[in-house]
């Protein structure tokens, strides 16, 4: 009879906990949702059984602090194209990047492209996240919305690359052509920012890949995160010392996101620290997923 | 009989039709498999992407068995068998060279995706993969010599047939396209295809 009751009352324990954790799970066309709910961090996770993934999490005390490194150093594209008005952002998570450049640049318009109807709604529901005049997601895949962009002639100052699946980053989101036709869209000022990792033999590929589109492109990596922000320019890069002096002018703006701006520049490398001999990743070779395993 | 030669012993004659239709198997999963990836720039790789691409495969192949059904009625041989072959292998040349054009030529002209991938599938894939399904109907009838063995035969063709198509997706989305650029591979098949169209031909013409 103690038993019983013993292993009830663990049942019961173990299955609360869940429960106040995950406050929203779904199954969508693409991958499971879930939102789960730490004290005042609430994150946005898309499970792959592997290796389940943080998408997005925001603290519910300081919305606007940006949890996540790769989120803080996305905001490394601003350094260079200090005032983008147009921008495009692959990827919408739970909305994050698009709501702070939005409060950044309220003048800007801003187009969120994200594939799945699902996450556009629990970013609604639980991240605060609300569409206005100037901030808009279009609900698509990002190559066909790209393609049909350039058949609009939409130029934009800033994009940003950030879409993920559970997984990593869908293959036909990563070659070369993609890259060319993304490129494209960028207005003469314009700014190409992604976010990848660093932990992988893709790695090589992917930067093999940046380079044989845009040339030169500022690798940036902080010491503490597995991620890799890849920062490209249409017209070239400019000086450290702009990169500096942009970096200081952005230091009161970026505060309230927990941005630090001035720890960028020097994390900003101009080095191909990869092997340089890996094959470009392009529509017709593109087993990105394949080659993530090969380490 | 027409099927049974006089200087191929049937044992041959048999091992010949089997791998060509094993053959045939293969390339038709593997062409489908990479038409995902064909596609995926002009329209994504979404769920319908998939929808459409195994909608047309499935209809040609439908089309396919029906025609060559048809055409194993009147006095079948290897020789026609093989030119079988020989067609699909030149039909997969516009799907190699000309699916940008193509798939450019549908997107301006239809802007649901789902429609798109639809209509680009149809005009990349449906003839060559009509072509390779009128393989299967017009191997069980160059296999079959009594009635009583139709049933047994054409389970062995389709066994060997289906095993191909296992492999040929297994081979393609595990190892050739870690190895290979899809037009690279799409082009060994076309030749595959003519080479067996070849054999097929020239052993009909040396009995």
């Amino acid at each position: 009879m103690r038993i019983v009751l013993l292993i009830t009352y663990l049942l019961l324990a173990t299955s609360q906990t869940a429960n106040a954790e995950d406050i929203h799970s779904e199954k969508s066309l693409y991958r499971n949702i879930i939102v789960k709910q730490e004290g005042q961090r609430r994150c946005l996770i898309f499970t792959v059984k592997r290796s389940d993934r943080n998408q997005t999490c925001i603290d519910m005390s300081d919305p606007k602090r940006m949890v996540f490194a790769y989120a803080r150093m996305t905001m490394g594209g601003l350094l260079l194209n200090a005032n983008p008005q147009r921008v495009l952002v692959i990827g919408l998570g739970g909305g994050t990047l698009p709501v702070a450049l939005s409060e950044l640049y309220p003048t800007a318009t801003i187009d969120t492209v994200e594939i799945d109807e699902a996450v556009v709604r629990v970013a609604k529901q639980f991240f605060n996240f609300t569409e206005t005049a100037q901030l808009k997601v279009h609900v698509s895949d990002a190559r066909v919305f790209i393609k049909r962009a350039l058949l609009r002639k939409t130029q934009y100052d800033l994009i940003i690359l950030d879409a993920f699946t559970g997984d990593y980053i869908p293959e036909h989101l990563m070659t070369a052509e993609f890259l060319e036709e993304s490129r494209n869209l960028l207005t003469p000022e314009g700014v190409l920012v992604a976010n990848t990792f660093s932990t992988s033999v893709l790695y090589d590929h992917e930067s093999v890949t940046y380079q044989s589109v845009f040339g030169d492109f500022l690798n940036f990596k902080l010491p503490t995160t597995g991620n890799r922000v890849v920062i490209a320019s249409r017209k070239g890069l400019p000086s450290d010392f702009q990169i500096k002096s942009q970096a200081l002018k952005l230091v009161d703006s970026l505060a309230p996101y927990g941005v630090d701006p001035r720890e960028f520049p020097a994390n900003m490398s101009r080095t191909k620290d990869w092997d340089t001999t890996k094959r470009t990743l392009t529509d017709q070779y593109s087993p990105a997923n394949l080659l993530r395993g090969d380490e | 009989m027409p099927t049974h030669s006089d200087r191929i012993p049937d044992l041959v004659f048999n091992l010949i039709v089997l791998s060509l239709a094993f053959t045939s198997g293969f390339i038709i999963m593997s062409i489908e498999l990479l038409g995902g990836r064909i596609l995926a720039p002009y329209f994504g790789s979404s769920i319908y992407v998939w929808g459409s691409i195994i909608t047309i495969f499935m209809l040609s192949l439908s089309i396919g068995y029906l025609t060559g059904g048809r055409l194993s009625i009147s006095n079948p041989h290897l020789g026609r068998y093989g030119l079988f072959f020989i067609a699909a292998a030149l039909a997969l040349i516009p799907t190699i060279y000309g699916s940008d054009a193509i798939m450019d030529w549908v997107f301006v002209r239809l802007e649901d995706p789902r429609y798109g991938s639809l209509a680009a599938s149809t005009l990349l894939f449906f003839i060559p993969t009509a072509i390779l399904g009128m393989i299967a109907p017009y191997s069980v009838r160059l296999l079959v010599a009594e009635a009583e063995h139709a049933g047994q035969i054409a389970g062995r063709l389709y066994f060997v047939s289906t095993l191909g198509s296992a492999l040929g997706t297994l081979a393609t989305s595990f190892y050739l396209v870690l190895w290979f650029e899809v037009d690279g591979i799409l082009i060994t098949m076309s030749a595959v295809l003519a080479t067996a169209g070849l054999l097929a031909i020239i052993a009909h013409r040396s009995r």
